[in-house]
């Protein structure tokens, strides 16, 4: 069997929260929903976007960890916070780019998805793709997903001067280029503005 | 130095203070060996209290169980039988128990069971001392009482009560050694 990707279509998500239910009825982390459905732009769109742990290949939340905590399986799942060790310092919620890792203050740790690790390492899909109803959350062979849908899924993205591969994939129209270029270039762009045109 | 060191780029490189630091502290699930003191603190509680309770019921089990101190009453010998510092070998409780049985003085007969505390070798009677000697280890016993006198014995010798009937002496179950001398 060819190994299963987990790929992320922010265009097909319908806002229908049912990830976040499913996410949050598993046992293993105690009805806390792993999965975060972020508005895009509240003003202009009710676009929503489902929001996973996209499982880099080199962690920066692991590595800003001062705790040690955060863990990296064999097969590239990056591990929610160990709870002996997570002191709760939040450093993994500011590093990661992704937005991913959330304080959870009830009980002083760091909490984010992993993949439904229960699940995947056994073959079975992780609990928000197996509800999603619009295939926006995908479990499965990149083959066939190739076959049934359009656009590019991609799972490399740059981050400023910090380049960053996922195991998880994202779905861009076919006409975007192959790396995504995200955060700090607009931002970089807007100091540039804002020193030329001084107010 | 995530490959650890085995890659192709990193073989036959130091590696840099920040990678060395890294070792100690790998994101790799693997290669994680630390054991943290909550882990171990744990560790150490729950294995001592294990021990401490496995212990405690050994000890709970001992002091409520009735010690096995009767047992058949045997005749053994005839009070004729034997002369003053003699010694008759006799086997009890059952048959793989052996036994002795040390006349003492006209009126004095005593009897333990032959095989010495330490690792059970036959213990044989010392006319001049008064006294068992294991000829193993050279563990010594008081042969009036069955106290350890030296060696290593770690317990006295266990003792049958005796009882004297119509000129007849009866063994009538394990005693302990310090009860009253028969």
């Amino acid at each position: 069997m060819m190994q299963s990707v987990f790929i992320v279509d922010p265009a097909r998500c319908i806002g229908c929260q049912a990830c976040v239910q499913a996410c949050g009825e598993c046992g293993t982390h105690r009805g806390v929903s792993m999965i975060h459905l972020e508005y895009l732009q509240r003003e202009e769109t009710v676009q929503t976007t489902p929001q996973v742990c996209m499982h880099c290949e080199e962690p920066t939340c692991a590595r800003v960890c001062p705790a040690d905590a955060i863990k990296q399986t064999p097969d590239g799942v990056v591990q929610t916070s160990l709870k002996p060790r997570c002191v709760g310092c939040s450093n993994c919620v500011l590093a990661c780019p992704f937005g991913v890792p959330k304080y959870d203050a009830p009980v002083d740790q760091m909490m984010k998805c992993d993949m439904c690790y229960d699940r995947t390492s056994v073959g079975k899909k992780p609990m928000c793709a197996t509800v999603c109803p619009s295939e926006a959350l995908y479990f499965g062979p990149i083959d066939t997903w190739q076959k049934r849908r359009r656009g590019r899924a991609i799972n490399e993205f740059r981050f400023g001067k910090q380049v960053v591969k996922t195991q998880v994939y994202l779905v861009l129209p076919d006409d975007k280029p192959e790396r995504l270029e995200v955060g700090l270039v607009p931002l970089q762009n807007w100091i540039k503005k804002d020193k030329d045109n001084p107010r | 130095m995530s490959c650890g060191g085995n890659c192709e780029n990193c073989k036959g490189k130091e590696p840099t203070p920040e990678e060395k630091w890294r070792e100690d502290f790998p994101v790799e699930w693997a290669a994680d060996n630390y054991v943290t003191r909550r882990d171990f603190t744990r560790f150490l509680i729950l294995t001592s209290g294990a021990t401490f309770l496995g212990n405690g019921y050994f000890v709970a089990k001992n002091a409520l169980t009735p010690r096995a101190e009767s047992g058949p009453t045997v005749k053994i010998a005839t009070l004729t039988e034997l002369p003053i510092g003699g010694v008759k070998l006799f086997r009890y409780p059952t048959e793989a128990d052996p036994a002795m049985l040390i006349r003492l003085a006209e009126n004095r007969f005593v009897a333990f069971r032959q095989r010495c505390t330490h690792l059970s070798c036959p213990v044989h009677f010392n006319v001049e001392k008064t006294q068992l000697d294991c000829p193993c280890h050279n563990g010594t016993f008081d042969a009036r009482t069955g106290r350890v006198l030296g060696g290593p014995p770690p317990r006295p010798l266990p003792r049958i009560a005796l009882k004297l009937e119509n000129g007849e002496i009866f063994a009538a179950g394990l005693a302990s050694s310090d009860e009253a001398e028969g």
